[in-house]
């Protein structure tokens, strides 16, 4: 019986780290999102350290009104008040990555509790949670975190709350379909005739084998996230005692002609952040579900 | 013209780098001569389906590539054909039959158009109403009931062995020289691959073309080769007439192969060793409903319609059917995946067919089931000792001595207990189907459901485990209700045997005693259906397992 004998193939089991490095160079290997990660590190960095850059408060008047920038102390010139733009936007990079990150992990363990049940069990319960979600849908995104925030009052708590609700129906219905497939295999069935407990399957049995997908739309969820926080912050509807690039572009519109820089910088911001994070997300794609690049090129 | 009408010399396929080896084809040669089939044979990764599509140019170019040799076509080479000539040649003097028609045909045109779609690209001078006289003229030839109605008909409406039928017309539409036939009845029921193998024969010796034909089955290379070319990692290790590679074989491979087919007539059984009863299977039904909304009423489809059958201590059970047969509802009721409609499953005194899933949860472990698919039934992301350690644990052993236990489990299958530290993907099928044996018996079961356990495996590998199988079902005492739909291997395995068609069982007895003399008249039809059953493998002396070499 020389399939006894015959060794298993590879060079013996992958250890984390050999996975670890694994993924790096598939990672690597997509230009672009190298650049991303750059500039997000970049950003995190620069909210890292904003506390010792720029000690003082945000909202506090630091010189003379409008100041182009490089003239005086201001790198990136000041608003109509005199605040400084450069300490507003390392403060805000602060608020933006909190809420990104926050409100995604409130809408992801939202939308893998939904879609995981609802996948999983099928018939009536994936009908009601299913529907749950649809009314969700129907509701365009952002006039509903509006919605809520002008309700809700706004506070850095209630945005999370705002942006959370309205971003996971998405994911839900992606761990649904997910969970679905996985239903049915083999593997599955196995540990249902090993007599195995549903949440044991659903977590330690199911759940690793939907994280690539999972992980990928988080990273976009980040972005689209932060986006919305802008757009609230631009609309006056941002937390009052938290500096924001959303707020900055919103607070500089009216002299937009008169003072470019205002609303130039913080835009230009929100931009490369929500750019370098969608980059991120495709490399992550590609690295974590290699075998769908390679069908699809 | 003199020559053979396709002449293979030297033929190399290499692989891109860094795959396991350099060539998937090494230097293989043979021919085809006009009106002749030859038979490639081989198990999976012997480099036979790339050989056929080196032969049509479909190999996934650039990356695999016919790197080296010649394959003349007529007394040209095709590999220095440029593209334009070879697609020309392709589907009017070649044509290829694929192995599954649903994914061959497009889902999306129905069966006429897409074999006008051949004529309007290789015959422009017909005119529609000719063309369509064409078509129907050959439907009928393949005979598929009602040309019109088929031609009209899109693929999903079309069974399995008429969707075979609609490529095998799409291929011989233009009555072409070379027919190459990549495993063509792979995918069917047997009683369909038996006419398949028919038509394409009778059609062949009309036609007067030549075939490749590729199969891994050694009874389908026995029902229809005129000459058999045995390939193995690459390279072609035997080749000669049907009668002289079939009944003489020489390479140690082909003997070894040979000899791992398991044979048609029942292996002697010694007597049924207890009377008492492991499983009572009492007017077993399962009725799907599918479709029905608020306004329509639902289709019912009886999977299984009051099945009954007795199962001893330490008996294997067979259940033999085609697919649709209702015999995988059979079995994932036993394991209660499903819950029967109707009838008992008496379990020692305890029925498990009414109790919920909570109540059921303490029998559990005593029926437990081997799956088909080793490469699905195995957790990706977990490794071999967490996947065997898991049943006992969830049924209160503790951590430690739940792997300590897979370790042993390791060793009963003939694994070695230190590969519990790696991932299934590091694994072949034999090998992963042995740790799925495993896990079943992980919990100590009296009872062991395998739902084609060697369908997925090849031959040699199938034979392994089997007798796998068979060796743990005398040290452990196990009664095992075996499904399959290969009634060879039923054969070897079954003391007791019961056949299912549509959710029945037509007959059930004794294994020797239903192929002696089957009664039924379905039975009947499903063993003359058996490819090769007129020729009797040789009794060859080929060492124990060397066919896996």
């Amino acid at each position: 019986m020389t399939d006894l004998s015959e060794a298993p193939h590879g060079q013996g089991a992958p250890t984390t780290r050999g996975r670890a490095a694994d993924f790096w160079r598939r990672y690597v290997r997509n230009r672009s999102a190298v650049a991303g990660l750059v500039i997000l590190l970049t950003v995190i960095a620069m909210a890292a350290l904003a506390p010792l850059l720029y000690p003082a408060d945000p909202f506090s008047l630091a010189g003379r009104p409008m100041s182009p920038p490089m003239t005086g102390q201001f790198l990136l010139g000041s608003d109509t008040l005199g605040r400084d733009i450069a300490a507003g936007m390392a403060h805000g990079a602060r608020t933006s990555l909190l809420i990104g990150v926050v409100a995604t992990l409130v809408a992801v363990g939202l939308g893998v509790l939904m879609g995981g049940l609802a996948g999983y069990y099928g018939g009536w319960i994936d009908d009601v949670l299913m529907r749950l979600t649809e009314v969700f849908q129907t509701i365009p995104s952002f006039i509903f975190a509006i919605l809520l925030v002008a309700v809700l009052t706004p506070s850095i708590v209630n945005i999370i709350i705002a942006i959370a609700v309205v971003s996971w129906p998405a994911l839900a219905r992606l761990v649904r379909g997910e969970f679905l497939s996985m239903r049915n295999r083999e593997f599955v069935q196995a540990n249902v005739v090993m007599g195995m407990a549903d949440w044991r399957i659903i977590l330690v049995q199911i759940l690793p084998n939907c994280l690539s997908p999972i992980i990928v739309a988080a990273s976009l969820l980040v972005a689209t996230a932060i986006l919305i926080e802008s757009g609230l912050s631009f609309l006056g509807l941002g937390d009052p005692n938290v500096m924001s690039w959303g707020f900055q572009v919103g607070a500089g519109r009216t002299v937009l002609r008169r003072a470019w820089w205002i609303v130039t910088f913080p835009g230009l911001a929100i931009m490369l952040t929500v750019l370098a994070i969608n980059l991120v997300g495709e490399g992550l794609n590609d690295a974590l579900n290699p075998r769908l690049r390679e069908r699809a090129s | 013209m003199s020559g053979p009408l396709l002449d293979i010399r030297g033929l190399h396929v290499a692989l891109p780098p860094g795959s396991d080896r350099a060539f998937a084809v090494e230097d293989v040669s043979f021919t085809v001569g006009e009106g002749e089939i030859v038979c490639v044979v081989g198990e999976s990764g012997s480099g036979k389906s790339l050989t056929a599509r080196a032969v049509m140019g479909l190999l996934p170019e650039p990356k695999v590539r016919a790197s080296a040799g010649r394959i003349d076509f007529e007394g040209r080479d095709l590999l220095t054909l440029p593209p334009s000539e070879r697609r020309a040649l392709r589907g009017e003097r070649l044509s290829m039959i694929f192995q599954e028609p649903m994914t061959a045909l497009n889902p999306l045109m129905t069966v006429g158009r897409q074999i006008e779609e051949v004529l309007i690209v290789h015959a422009a001078k017909l005119t529609a109403a000719q063309r369509r006289e064409k078509i129907l003229a050959l439907l009928d030839e393949v005979r598929l009931p009602d040309p019109p109605r088929m031609a009209a008909s899109f693929p999903h409406q079309l069974s399995g062995g008429q969707r075979q039928r609609a490529m095998i017309a799409m291929a011989l539409i233009l009555d072409p020289k070379l027919l190459v036939a990549d495993e063509p009845t792979t995918a069917l029921d047997v009683t369909t691959q038996a006419q398949i193998l028919r038509l394409i024969a009778e059609l062949q010796a009309r036609h007067g073309a030549g075939v490749m034909f590729i199969t891994h089955d050694f009874g389908v290379v026995a029902e229809i080769a005129h000459r058999i070319v045995v390939m193995q990692h690459g390279r072609v290790v035997e080749a000669g007439t049907a009668d002289s590679v079939l009944n003489r074989p020489a390479a140690p491979y082909t003997r070894a192969l040979i000899a791992a087919i398991p044979s048609l007539t029942p292996a002697p059984r010694r007597p049924a060793t207890s009377a008492r009863t492991a499983l009572r299977v009492t007017g077993l039904g399962k009725t799907y409903r599918m479709g029905g909304g608020l306004f329509s009423a639902a289709r019912a489809v009886h999977a299984a319609k009051a099945v009954s059958f007795e199962l001893k201590r330490g008996e294997t059970m067979g259940i033999v059917g085609e697919s649709g047969s209702g015999k995988t509802t059979v079995a994932r009721c036993l394991v209660r995946l499903l819950k029967p409609d109707a009838g008992s499953i008496d379990l020692d005194g305890v029925d498990l067919a009414p109790l919920s899933r909570g109540a059921l949860r303490p029998y559990r472990k005593r029926v437990q089931m081997v799956f088909q698919d080793p490469f699905a039934s195995l957790n990706p992301r977990r490794t071999i000792g967490d996947i065997l350690a898991e049943g006992p644990i969830v049924h209160g052993l503790a951590p430690a001595k739940a792997r300590a236990r897979a370790r042993d489990l390791l060793g009963l299958v003939g694994l070695d207990p230190k590969v519990a530290e790696r991932y299934p993907h590091e694994f072949s099928g034999g090998q992963r189907q042995r740790v799925g044996i495993a896990r079943a018996l992980a919990l100590e079961p009296e009872v062991l459901v395998a739902d084609e356990p060697v369908s997925a495996l090849d031959v040699s590998v199938q034979a392994q485990v089997l007798r796998l199988i068979a060796d743990i079902r005398e040290r452990l005492g196990l009664s095992i209700v075996f499904i399959t739909h290969d009634l060879r291997v039923a054969a070897q395995v079954c003391d007791r045997v019961a056949v299912m068609h549509r959710g029945e069982v037509v007959e059930q007895g004794v294994t020797a005693e239903v192929f002696a003399a089957p009664r039924h008249a379905y039975t009947r039809e499903l063993f003359a259906s058996v490819p090769g059953r007129d020729w009797i493998a040789p009794a060859l002396d080929a060492p124990d397992g060397a066919a896996a070499q």
